[in-house]
């Protein structure tokens, strides 16, 4: 498997510096400051609308920052030229929020994609790690269905075995658990924390599930307001005294994050008066 | 007044911009082009297949009735003159020079054309072209030049086809209905016919083939990805195919003639 050579070895696998990106007019992240450490799973969370998602797609340069740095094993992901990004990316295993699986090929050819572009593996050989694969998500016995033939949970869980098909350093999570029914969230929850105490991968996952989350995480960030609010382990988190870090862990209703969007007097409105 | 310039202003500026991007989206493809097919001929066949074997049907068809057609007016016009026995010059001509690739352009941008630019659009919106990203795969190498190539290579071969069977049709009209001497149909043909209107007709088609499946694909991978944005880059495909090959089909005859 390609590997860049880094010579960075520190605990900090990632680390954004004084990130700054807006779309538009809209502010998403101003001087950010978050480090995803080596070997553990980090949990990113927070209200929706926070920019969770563009944060995994700046780590993964789809996007790139207007101010500030991302370092990935100590390289400015940013500087790098599309050779080297490549490189970079082939150490990275992402699932992405749909699955997004290539709707042309069968779920067996779906998960060997990577390994039929990167490397020169036998036919058999390629069967064999694909067929692991599928095994471990529990799906070996679709091998054989189109992508638009699987539930939204059956395609995140063949997406999940694409993303591990290369044995990434780095699996990142775009809201794993969404849609999944109960027992498939209990064994992808026990596969993300397995991977990472056996193969010593490091896990980026974003989700609003407070409660699985808090079964796996290592480190959490509650992000908000384009800023980190709150980190530390979920128990930290959990017996947080700050009232966005509670409303968000405990899901109330009331607190500094509203629920509702900003929008005129509700009666006002009702009556027709808000136009006048 | 003012606002009316500032418009003005920017419109130009984004035709500009538009006009760049385009043409280096065009040089990003060519460069990749040789490569793809050396390396990966298989994907470049199951294009081919795509866009020119599954529109053999719609091609064979409207080249029969084209045909036809233009059997039934130069005879009915031919026969003025007492010079019905040119009917297979006219048609032929016709056919091979301009009608052939013309019409298959704008059945291809059609048929074709507007499934690569969805198809493309639909996989951006569901981020499968992001996906490919994040597994270090190009997707303008694996799947923005296969899709072109193979429609660069099916258009010639689809005009061939529509100008044999919108021959056979008007041979079936002329011939079979109307009464032409079938000796005078295709000896007529041969001797007006010469080499450089074959030329001429070969050209039309390449460079056809390359604009029309040049745009399907610019138009699918720039969509907006969500589905009203995908039906507008389908539309726009349609559209802009139609005039490019008109005027170009213009410029080519202009020079050639």
């Amino acid at each position: 498997m390609l590997r860049l050579t880094m010579s960075d070895n520190s605990e900090n696998l990632i680390e954004i510096q004084d990130l700054m990106y807006s779309r538009g007019t809209r502010v998403i992240f101003k001087d950010m400051n978050l480090t995803i450490k080596r070997g553990e799973v980090t949990a990113l969370m927070g209200p929706s609308g926070t920019g969770k998602t563009t944060l995994l797609r700046l780590i993964t340069r789809q996007l790139v920052p207007q101010q500030g740095r991302i370092l990935v094993d100590g390289v400015d992901i940013a500087s790098l030229n599309r050779r080297d990004l490549y490189k970079m990316r082939q150490r990275f295993g992402m699932l992405f929020q749909n699955g997004a699986l290539l709707t042309d090929i069968n779920v067996f050819e779906n998960v060997a994609f990577p390994l039929r572009e990167h490397t020169q593996l036998s036919n058999r050989l390629i069967r064999h790690v694909v067929l692991t694969k599928l095994h471990a998500v529990g799906l070996r016995g679709a091998a054989d269905m189109m992508p638009a033939a699987l539930s939204g949970g059956m395609a995140r869980r063949v997406a999940l075995a694409r993303a591990m098909v290369m044995d990434p350093e780095i699996l990142i999570y775009d809201e794993p658990f969404v849609g999944l029914d109960p027992i498939s969230m209990g064994v992808i929850v026990r596969l993300v924390k397995r991977m990472n105490d056996v193969l010593g991968i490091t896990s980026v996952i974003v989700s609003h599930d407070v409660a699985e989350v808090s079964t796996v995480a290592d480190r959490s960030y509650l992000i908000s307001d384009g800023k980190v609010a709150a980190s530390g382990s979920p128990d930290e988190l959990n017996a947080a005294t700050s009232e966005l870090v509670r409303q968000f862990m405990h899901g109330m209703a009331d607190g500094p994050v509203a629920f509702h969007f900003d929008a005129p007097n509700y009666a006002e409105q009702l009556l027709g008066r808000d136009s006048e | 007044m003012k606002g009316l310039l500032q418009d003005l202003h920017s419109n130009v500026f984004e035709f500009v911009r538009t006009f760049g991007s385009f043409q280096i989206f065009f040089l990003r493809i060519i460069r990749h082009s040789p490569r793809v097919l050396l390396r990966r001929p298989g994907l470049v066949v199951k294009q081919i297949y795509n866009t020119g074997a599954l529109s053999l049907v719609i091609i064979m068809v409207c080249g029969f009735f084209v045909g036809g057609v233009l059997g039934l007016q130069g005879y009915a016009n031919l026969a003025r003159f007492n010079a019905e026995d040119s009917v297979g010059t006219v048609v032929a001509l016709a056919l091979i020079k301009e009608l052939g690739p013309v019409i298959t352009a704008l059945l291809f941008a059609g048929r074709a054309g507007t499934a690569l630019a969805s198809e493309i659009g639909l996989m951006k919106a569901t981020d499968q072209l992001s996906a490919m990203e994040m597994m270090a795969v190009n997707p303008v190498r694996r799947v923005l030049v296969p899709r072109f190539l193979g429609g660069v290579i099916a258009m010639p071969l689809l005009v061939a086809i529509f100008t044999c069977t919108g021959l056979f049709g008007a041979h079936v009209v002329s011939i079979d209905l109307l009464n032409v001497d079938v000796g005078a149909f295709w000896q007529q043909m041969q001797l007006s016919v010469d080499i450089d209107d074959v030329y001429e007709g070969v050209l039309k088609s390449f460079v056809f083939g390359v604009v029309a499946s040049l745009l399907a694909v610019w138009e699918g991978f720039n969509a907006i990805p969500t589905a009203e944005g995908v039906g507008r880059a389908t539309t726009r495909t349609v559209v802009i195919t139609a005039i490019s090959v008109l005027i170009l089909d213009f410029m080519i005859t202009a020079v050639m003639i």
